[in-house]
């Protein structure tokens, strides 16, 4: 049980991070005139198509003692970032980050832009209108935001065995240890957290999908 | 100093290009209702966008009364929330997640409540829409919507008002309803509203002042009667309700007698008022359907100075107009009632006199 808690806080501390990361990113991305903003959409969707060890390959390179990053890293904390959990938390955002920007990207341009208009008109700053106008509006978009990002994470293997290795109790998530226990032809185990996994898996979406039936979850549907 | 004079003045200086459009522009809106005019692509809302702020003009200066809201030379230009401006759009725009009173307190909502529930009383009473407070714009019909957006458009006390065709889509009688109770409110504040419409009976229903619009320029400015009556362009004329606009060349000028000849093209010709033109030239002539009288024998002692003959090519009924094609040298549609095309026994192929007076022969460019 201990790969089940430890994916499950993953995915949560993951999704809370990425909501705070990703709202002014997709805010950016759904409302900029900046010309050049098709290379950061590029950039924000490669996790979608690239091969999660591809991916882990390069965070684990760049986490790693010789990495930039992994350098600054060790002269703060006196550890590198590679195999630990703090490691597997910032490689999970990049991973997911395209599953938390794109559904908020989406309901943030269906937004009819005269509300907007009628917004500013009426003397609200863009931070008001974000308040009040936009987020309210968007809430299908975020949630579905937020249960693609968290399942997600939850679900991901290759980026976690490239960049956290198969630590228990500290990287051996619950994806990994089905592998490990159908390696050891351990069925019986194996069954057991993959079953679990499914069960909370699905009453999660049905208490999602069944809170947002009034207003639907358009992105997840089209 | 002209601003203490004209203390709420709307004055709007503006070139924008974008792409092959241009829109180059200079007008003063005084306090009271002005019609801006023109066909659809004229350049309408992007002027409203402009004076509201959500557009940023290629240079100019746009100030209400003393306050400079934008001008380029002086680098002056305010964010759409910082210019005190009612913008009321053609979807009413209402925030579909806010309830009536809701969406009225918006421009307000750092009043006091106590504040906030005096203008309110006032604004639902005023618009006749205090029992619908509390719904949703979706509860709404396209009418009531109106109204709301309206009273929200005016909580903020705005010093001008911009309308973007407000009230297509309504029956007259809502319109004028709604018209005469944004009458009322600005008998108290006297501010500058600019009212875009291509809607002629609109026009006639508000007309202190009109501004017609054309390819991003102004092309007329006057009341209503003056400037719709006798429209200087084409698509203009077209969108004023002149069904008739018939090409023909220049054959004779006479001076003394202010008129001019025009070949049509076909055989017939007529007296049109004089224009700047010479002998030769092309012309186009603009005429209301319903200026055009028709008669079944050749009339005599008659004012008018241009009878054709012709042949009623078709009729058709709308309403209680008969619509009339006449083939007379060029093509003309001529609209009678019903009675009269009854009395006259009208129908097609019948031969038919068509008379027309000079000063019903618009020239336009």
């Amino acid at each position: 049980m201990t790969e089940l808690l430890l994916s499950f806080r993953l995915a949560f501390l993951v999704t809370a991070i990425l909501l705070v990361l990703a709202t002014p990113l997709a805010y950016w991305l759904a409302f900029s005139k900046f010309r050049a903003k098709f290379l950061v959409e590029a950039i924000v969707a490669l996790p979608l198509i690239l091969p999660p060890t591809v991916l882990g390959f390069y965070l684990l390179v760049a986490m790693g003692p010789r990495g930039p990053f992994g350098k600054l890293w060790l002269a703060l904390f006196g550890h590198t970032l590679a195999f630990t959990f703090t490691g597997l938390v910032i490689a999970s955002v990049f991973y997911s980050l395209p599953f938390c920007v794109q559904p908020l990207v989406a309901s943030f341009e269906r937004i009819d832009p005269k509300l907007l208009a009628a917004s500013r008109v009426l003397g609200a700053n863009s931070w008001r209108t974000f308040r009040t106008i936009i987020l309210p509006l968007s809430v299908p978009g975020v949630i579905t935001a937020l249960v693609l990002t968290f399942a997600h994470t939850i679900g991901e293997f290759g980026v976690v065995l490239m960049v956290g290795g198969n630590l228990p109790g500290t990287t051996r998530t619950v994806s990994i240890s089905i592998y490990d226990h159908v390696q050891s032809i351990e069925y019986a185990e194996a069954n057991q957290l993959a079953l679990t996994l499914l069960a909370i898996s699905f009453v999660l979406l049905v208490l999602v999908y069944g809170l947002n039936r009034r207003v639907g979850v358009r992105w997840l549907t089209n | 100093m002209v601003d203490e004079l004209t203390p709420s003045e709307l004055r709007v200086r503006a070139r924008l290009s974008r792409g092959a459009f241009q829109l180059d522009v200079d007008f003063s809106v005084p306090p009271g209702i002005t019609i801006l005019f023109g066909p659809s692509g004229a350049g309408k809302s992007t002027l409203l966008d402009c004076i509201a702020g959500l557009v940023v003009p290629n240079d100019g200066e746009i100030s209400i009364g003393a306050k400079e809201l934008y001008s380029s030379q002086r680098a002056i230009n305010f964010a759409p929330q910082q210019r005190q401006l009612g913008y009321l759009f053609q979807s009413a725009a209402l925030f579909p997640h806010l309830t009536a009173k809701q969406n009225i307190e918006y421009g307000i909502a750092h009043f006091s409540p106590a504040d906030r529930n005096i203008v309110l009383v006032e604004l639902l009473r005023l618009f006749r829409i205090e029992t619908l407070a509390s719904r949703k714009p979706a509860e709404l019909s396209g009418g009531e919507a109106q109204r709301v957006a309206l009273a929200r458009a005016l909580v903020t006390n705005p010093k001008a008002l911009l309308l973007d065709e407000p009230l297509s889509g309504l029956d007259a009688e809502l319109k004028s309803s709604i018209i005469a109770d944004l009458r009322a409110w600005n008998a108290a504040h006297q501010i500058p509203i600019l009212y875009v419409t291509h809607d002629r009976p609109e026009v006639d229903a508000l007309g202190e002042r009109v501004i017609t619009l054309d390819k991003g320029q102004i092309v007329q400015q006057g009341i209503p009667r003056e400037v719709l009556d006798a429209p200087r362009k084409e698509s203009l004329a077209l969108a004023s309700g002149f069904e008739n606009i018939l090409e023909g060349i220049v054959r004779e000028i006479r001076l003394e007698d202010g008129i001019m000849r025009v070949a049509l093209n076909g055989s017939a010709s007529i007296e049109v008022p004089l224009g700047h033109n010479k002998p030769g030239d092309p012309v186009r002539i603009a005429i209301r359907a319903g200026d055009i009288l028709l008669a079944l024998e050749r009339p005599k002692g008659l004012s008018a100075r241009n009878i054709l003959q012709g042949t009623i090519q078709s009729l058709e009924q709308r309403s209680v107009t008969i619509i009339c094609k006449v083939a007379a040298g060029a093509n003309f549609e001529v609209h009678v009632t019903l009675s009269a095309a009854r009395a006259l026994s009208l129908r097609a192929g019948s031969q038919i006199w068509l008379v027309l007076k000079t000063y019903s022969c618009h020239l336009v460019s």
